[in-house]
């Protein structure tokens, strides 16, 4: 196995966990880290993929991919602090108003 | 790199939207806080010069803009169009919905306004990155407007629903292209699978897979559609019709551009899976919806229903077909929506049950025939516009020799006339509560409800109309 | 590669499953937001290795620092470091049975993808090094990738005003 396919196979571990992290934990923040821990192992994957490819553009788009998920931090933090005021908790269990 | 005005004119819609809710963003601050309507009509008059700009770049040919990363055809500019226009009939019913409800803010109109941008890049993207962009440049204010009602629980939470989805489904979206570069080394849609011994690889598949599964969040089709249902309902109504059409021609736009206008000469790999997509997508939406007691729920079913039927377009490679169905679901969606938007207008709380409308017919005439009408739409009853919108995509699907797909949409259809039927019985038949708060007039949500119900009937009269303006569809540039 | 930098990347490779892992498993807010910024060092460790030091300086600066701060200090104003153990929540049964299916699809394509020698190769022929200083980044930014530049741009205006809206008082 060379470098490219160890960080690749690495990835893809990382996505995997951030994905089961969405799916088994009951915390908006939580499942919000998890989140971020799926597009960082997109960008570990664009960057070992650019130095494959000897391309700068897949560089160029980690650093849009940080910028998108600086955005949305910014409205998901914002939307977890105003339900927290409303009703004192960030568990996605307790969000029963809708359902049926 | 120089701007040309070949790049400019190519994603001029995105650009006058774009500049033109930066300017709001602006005037809204020198606008008195008891003048917001003023910020709506700002931004009205901003969709229709956009929808008019996108219908006048319908005659341009097919051309390719900022080094490839945008494509500009007929098919383009007419979903610019379609949801420019959406936007221009969501605000016309929000005027007095927000009034009613109390959502004084003028920051609504721009974040609608830049989510409709978002949209707007969407249409023309050529690449993987743009895509992504215009995707979450749609979702993060549609996130934002799903909590606006705040501090009522039921929007902050259907805003937090959404949100947790939607980042979910970009970390799939952006994982899945990540992959898709890794195989090609470009995020070009044109060559991503065109390079030598790259179409059967592993990487590009499983990248591919992952893409799709994003992007089958976003339209809520089945099994990626569980957040639908909570989140149509705790929105304020106004943008729950905004994300059931608008955000539904989007992601359906993103669809088309990744397996119509892209991966050219991989039908065979991806059409099994969009067939077995939509089946599940007709079935599941279908039956929930069945057992719905409240309307706005019952919509947000029968929009994933009717996501499946769009997708029998996709999966038979017609994008015509898809375009049309959207065009005629969209009207008739806003129509139903423009009658749930009225009757949540009335005093007190928010009536959504289908007890509300008992009676309907019989004291608005006029509100529950446009009601009647979006429901036979709905089902497909000719000669509304959803009826020519199915027979075109079972068309489609039969010719590409998808026969089981087509027979099931019928009887999905016929199962569908049900749970739309028991609203116009209620409406018309049951004898109205002398309870039941009257809705407050308003002449923007009228002409709405009228421009609404006349597409309905124009497109299904003559559907050539339509289809001459769509064009030929997404046709991959390279031959 | 040397002897020295596979030892070194191996060691990252684990030091980096070990804290996402303490992210999945951690019960106490903080320490998972702490877990996550080391995963976001070790990342930006394995970007210099590969040739990319301007997005290593940048995920230290933006995602350790910005980002994760941002985290940390929700967790503490609304003083939510301590989870609730987890039970099986009623209306989300369906998700346990569909991370395991996940996981077990997700560990068989990997070890399929071993066993059946699929190496990703390092490139068609060796690739060149591009250029990838900071001067380099900012002329393709600026250059090919202008109009993805705009539109973030935009991007974060409808994050800032969304922020606004959501947190001033009505």
């Amino acid at each position: 196995m060379d470098a490219t396919s160890f960080v690749t196979f690495l990835s893809a571990a990382l996505f995997v966990i951030g994905a089961l992290g969405v799916l088994l934990r009951r915390s908006a923040l939580l499942i919000f880290m998890s989140v971020e821990l799926m597009l960082n192992a997109a960008n570990l994957a664009f960057v070992t993929f650019a130095h494959r490819w000897g391309q700068l553009d897949g560089q160029v788009t980690v650093f849009f991919i940080m910028t998108i998920a600086a955005a949305e931090v910014a409205v998901g933090l914002a939307l977890i602090v105003t339900i927290f005021r409303t009703k004192r908790s960030t568990s996605v269990d307790e969000l029963a108003q809708l359902r049926g | 790199m120089m701007i040309n005005s070949t790049d400019v004119v190519a994603v001029l819609p995105f650009i006058s939207v774009a500049l033109g809710s930066v300017g709001l963003l602006i005037a809204d601050l020198l606008i008195p806080a008891e003048r917001r309507h003023v910020t709506a009509w700002l931004a009205a008059a901003l969709l229709l010069t956009a929808a008019v700009i996108a219908l006048s770049l319908l005659g341009s040919p097919t051309f390719e803009a900022f080094g490839g990363m945008v494509i500009s055809d007929p098919t383009a500019f007419f979903l610019d169009t379609l949801i420019c226009t959406i936007g221009l009939v969501t605000i016309l019913l929000t005027l007095r919905y927000n009034q009613v409800r109390g959502i004084l803010r003028g920051e609504f109109y721009i974040l609608l306004a830049l989510s409709i941008s978002g949209m707007t890049l969407v249409t023309h993207a050529n690449n993987l990155l743009i895509l992504l962009l215009g995707i979450e440049l749609l979702s993060i204010p549609l996130y934002v407007l799903c909590g606006i009602a705040r501090p009522r629980l039921e929007s902050e939470e259907s805003a937090l629903k959404y949100f947790l989805t939607g980042a979910f489904a970009s970390g799939f979206l952006v994982y899945g292209i990540a992959l898709t570069y890794g195989a090609s080394g470009t995020l070009s849609l044109q060559t991503a699978p065109a390079a030598p011994n790259v179409s059967g690889d592993p990487l590009l598949l499983i990248g591919i897979g992952l893409i799709l599964v994003g992007l089958g969040f976003k339209v809520a089709a089945v099994p990626f559609h569980l957040w639908a249902p909570d989140t149509y309902e705790g929105a304020p109504t106004t943008v729950t019709a905004f994300m059931a059409t608008a955000t539904k021609v989007a992601g359906f736009a993103a669809l088309l551009r990744v397996l119509h206008g892209g991966l050219p000469g991989m039908e065979s790999t991806w059409q099994p899976l969009v067939a077995i997509i939509a089946a599940a997508t007709m079935i599941v939406g279908n039956l929930a919806a069945l057992a719905q007691q409240n309307l706005k729920r019952m919509l947000a079913y029968s929009s994933i229903a009717h996501a499946g039927y769009a997708l029998v377009g996709v999966a038979a490679h017609d994008t015509t077909s898809v375009v049309f169905y959207l065009t005629g679901y969209a009207f008739t969606t806003l129509a139903a929506f423009a009658v749930i938007t009225a009757i949540g207008s009335s005093e007190g709380e928010e009536m959504q049950f289908l007890e509300a409308y008992s009676g309907l017919g019989r004291q608005k005439p006029l509100l529950g025939a446009v009601l009647a009408i979006a429901m036979f739409s709905l089902i497909g009853i000719p000669p509304t516009v959803g009826f020519i919108g199915k027979y075109f995509v079972f068309q489609a699907a039969v010719a590409k020799g998808l026969v089981w797909l087509a027979v099931l949409g019928v009887l999905t259809s016929a199962m569908a006339a049900y749970y739309y039927l028991r609203v116009v019985m209620v409406a018309f038949i049951r004898e109205g509560s002398a309870a039941a708060p009257l809705p407050t007039p308003s002449a923007p949500r009228n002409l709405a409800a009228a421009i609404s119900v006349a597409a309905v009937f124009v497109l299904g009269v003559v559907p050539a109309l339509l289809l001459s303006m769509i064009g030929n569809g997404m046709l991959s540039t390279t031959p | 590669m040397t002897m020295a930098e596979w030892a070194l990347l191996v060691l990252l490779g684990a030091l980096s499953l070990a804290s996402a892992l303490g992210l999945l498993l951690s019960r106490n807010a903080v320490y998972a937001a702490l877990f996550l910024v080391l995963n976001f060092s070790v990342g930006a460790v394995i970007y210099l290795l590969f040739n990319a030091p301007f997005l290593a300086v940048t995920q230290v600066a933006v995602y350790a620092g910005a980002i994760m701060v941002l985290f940390v200090f929700v967790i503490m104003l609304l003083g939510a470091e301590r989870l609730a153990p987890a039970e099986n929540p009623p209306g989300l049964a369906y998700q346990r049975p569909l991370a395991i299916i996940l996981a077990v699809a997700l560990l068989a394509v990997a070890a399929w993808a071993l066993l059946s020698g699929a190496q990703i190769e390092p490139s068609p022929s060796v690739a060149p090094r591009p250029d990838s200083s900071p001067q380099a980044m900012g002329m393709w930014l600026f250059g090919p990738y202008l109009l993805p530049l705009q539109v973030v741009a935009l991007l974060l205006l409808a994050a800032m005003v969304g922020a606004l809206v959501l947190s001033r008082k009505s």
